[in-house]
């Protein structure tokens, strides 16, 4: 640091720290409002919330959120974090100042031991009693004066969504932290039964009433845990949220559909025709509008994520779906990685973060690109429309029946994929499931709202900017060399991509694919969903958007035979291109080896599954 | 210690049960997982309840201990003794 030192007061560093579900982000959110910063801590892929807190001295601190830990001695990457973070081993971050730890107050007991565990370590220490209104509505009454005498730390009283006890609460911080720093804390090693049976002394001594706890959980819990009504609720949930995804972004997709197409035509009559006209309008806006248009998709679902998040009822899903995870090797804390990948793989791999095992963390990361992403859904859109009738089959459609076949295609490949991978590549034993049911709750609007602008913010930052990226660099190689002033072919079949797709053709020619489909794989490496513009501009259709996808239609029906279509079909359903989710793979498991694998088995599994498909459809006279 | 006969564990525990628990993982053969169920207050003394069973072969179980609801697989529940 080499900013120049005015007599500016330091800013002291305050972190929240707490057991998982003690209402530490609800707290965090409320006392920072939106003046919060989310990041990354450097060399892991933890996030860093970060945010500015102004005590009523006047002095302003900067308040971080720690990932929620159940004790000191961390079982995930993000536990790892909050250690280091309080043991101020985290190079580039400044060293604490003080701690706020936040416990449950219906939850005493638990959440008392690790006070007990952070007290040793000599920071100035603040507790927050936190829900202490639910605490109250289950009959539980808590002594807090008692509680700070007992332990020996000041107690403040919060009810983190209400907004309540926060001017306390900065009064406790404001009377802790001194002007100099304190020092680093050593570590200390406590004995966790001795702390657990103190805590309960502790607990027991300062509970004035002891309600009967958690009523309206356990009631819930009857009807949502129930071995028949638990699955089908579980099952009517997810329909709804698919159903919610698809069908409310529709039209926020066309508006920006619209917006792009408005926005290329506009530099079309403001530019010549050239290289830069070119670039602006197939690289650069055609790059953004893939990413932006997924985001009314993503915001749905990471809404309806949040919501059963912040509810509790995502514990109850990993509960009910443990059986079916565990006979691939996998547990139930894989089921929201896996959920969030049919919007988009990103996001996904990004939330197996909370997956203790190591093992468990890159199997998950490995199959989350055989959810049925939306990418693929306009592949899907166009090919179905040109080549299965839509006549009705029973109650259901033909069309719909096959996308569903597609979909259900995806989940399996995905349960066989990691059941041969915790076999062989990531063999090991399988951890523990082992998980805290907390108790429901009304998602609080706040929480959610900064919840959502957080994963949106991250989503379009770090896929933007790579898709962006392979936007451009697959427009240069689709763009250059120009074609021959007497170019009978599109001009694309003269390019780069072009000349590669010439040499992938024997490659694919096995499983029915004929060059314009090699060729348009290679662009579709940006995305999935590029493959269709880009049979477009092979098809020397000049723009492939929402108005003329039927003529694309009509030039697949005249020149695809059926089983290379549903060859294409099967290939999309396993399909490895899509340069972001291998990026996002390199980063997340810190290796190239990863990605490399995962496209590797992605490609040997599309390739297999579209010539079974294709060889199949021949035999069988279609 | 009261020497019991045959060490009962939590998956004896018939529906709507409370019992106490008598001892974890006594035999030391998971260290980790005995660390990892007292951070999440299994301890001895605390009374435990099953509460619900998984669909499909009732593994795993929700099982109430102290205050709070924790799911775990049988084969873990296994380590956690309860008095007779």
């Amino acid at each position: 640091m080499n900013a120049p030192v005015l007599n500016l007061a330091r800013s002291p560093v305050v972190a929240l720290v707490g057991n998982p579900n003690a209402g530490k982000t609800s707290l965090f959110n409320a006392l920072t409002g939106s003046r919060q910063k989310v990041g990354n801590y450097p060399g892991v892929t933890v996030e860093r919330k970060a945010g500015r807190l102004a005590l009523p001295d006047g002095r302003v601190c900067d308040l971080i959120d720690l990932p929620g830990t159940y004790s000191l001695s961390p079982r995930s990457p993000d536990e790892a974090v909050t250690r280091d973070a309080i043991f101020g081993r985290i190079a580039g971050e400044k060293p604490l100042d003080a701690i706020v730890a936040v416990i449950d107050a219906t939850n005493l007991r638990n959440h008392l031991r690790f006070v007990l565990e952070l007290k040793p370590l000599g920071l100035p220490l603040v507790v927050a009693l936190n829900m202490v209104d639910l605490a109250a509505r289950d009959g539980i009454g808590i002594d807090a004066a008692r509680l700070s005498a007992l332990i020996g730390l000041p107690v403040v009283e919060t009810v983190a969504v209400r907004k309540r006890g926060l001017e306390a609460l900065g009064q406790a911080l404001a009377a802790g932290i001194g002007d100099a720093a304190p020092a680093l804390p050593v570590v200390a090693a406590g004995d966790l039964k001795a702390l657990q049976k103190q805590a309960r002394q502790i607990a027991n001594a300062v509970e004035t009433a002891t309600g009967s706890a958690r009523r309206w959980s356990q009631r819930i819990d009857g009807v949502v845990l129930h071995p028949l009504a638990g699955p089908l609720l579980l099952g009517l949930i997810l329909f709804f949220m698919f159903q919610a995804v698809f069908s409310w972004a529709e039209a926020p997709m066309g508006w920006i559909e619209a917006g792009i197409a408005a926005l290329q035509a506009a530099m079309a009559g403001a530019l010549p025709p050239g290289i830069l006209l070119s670039l602006i309008n197939d690289g650069v806006l055609a790059g953004v509008g893939a990413v932006v248009v997924f985001l009314p998709q993503i915001l749905i679902l990471f809404a309806f994520i949040i919501a059963l998040e912040q509810s509790g009822y995502m514990a109850r899903a990993a509960f009910l779906m443990d059986r079916l995870m565990a006979g691939v090797g996998l547990n139930g804390r894989a089921f929201i990685p896996l959920l969030s990948s049919f919007a988009c793989a990103i996001p996904g791999i990004m939330a197996t973060r909370t997956i203790d095992s190591p093992r468990d963390r890159l199997t998950t990361i490995l199959i989350a690109p055989l959810m049925t992403c939306s990418a693929r859904l306009p592949v899907y859109a166009v090919v179905i429309g040109a080549f299965i009738p839509a006549r009705a089959v029973g109650p259901f459609g033909l069309q719909g029946l096959v996308l569903f076949i597609l979909y259900l295609a995806g989940i399996l490949g995905a349960l066989l994929a990691a059941f041969v991978l915790r076999r062989t590549v990531t063999k090991g034993s399988a951890p523990p499931f082992l998980l805290e049911m907390p108790k429901y709750q009304w998602p609080a609007a706040r929480d959610m709202a900064l919840g959502l602008y957080s994963r949106a913010t991250a989503f379009l930052g770090r896929a933007g900017t790579i898709i962006l990226g392979s936007t451009i660099l697959l427009w240069a190689l689709a763009s250059w060399p120009q074609p021959p002033a007497d170019a009978d072919r599109p001009p694309i079949e003269y390019s780069l991509a072009g000349r590669i797709g010439d040499g992938l053709e024997p490659l694919f020619a096995p499983i029915g694919f004929n060059k314009e489909i090699a060729i348009a794989l290679v662009p579709g490496m940006a995305a999935r969903e590029v493959a269709v513009s880009a049979l477009g501009t092979v098809y020397a259709l000049n723009d492939v958007s929402e108005e003329n996808a039927d003529s694309l239609i009509q030039r697949l029906r005249s020149a695809w035979p059926l089983p290379t279509a549903l060859a294409f079909l099967a290939w999309f359903v396993f399909a490895p291109q899509c340069i972001s989710t291998l990026a996002i793979t390199r980063r997340e498991t810190a290796s190239w080896r990863w990605p490399i694998f995962m496209f590797a088995y992605l490609f040997a599994a599309a390739y297999a599954a579209a010539g079974l498909t294709y060889h199949l459809a021949v035999a069988a006279g279609l | 210690m009261p020497s019991t006969a045959v060490p009962r564990t939590i998956n004896a525990l018939a529906a709507g049960e409370v019992a106490l628990i008598a001892a974890i993982d006594p035999a030391g053969q998971a260290p980790d997982a005995a660390i990892r169920l007292c951070e999440l207050g299994f301890d001895e003394g605390v009374p435990v309840e099953i509460l619900h069973r998984a669909p499909f072969g009732g593994d795993p179980i929700a099982v109430r201990v102290g205050n709070m609801v924790v799911a775990l697989r049988r084969d873990m529940a296994g380590l956690i003794e309860v008095a007779a």
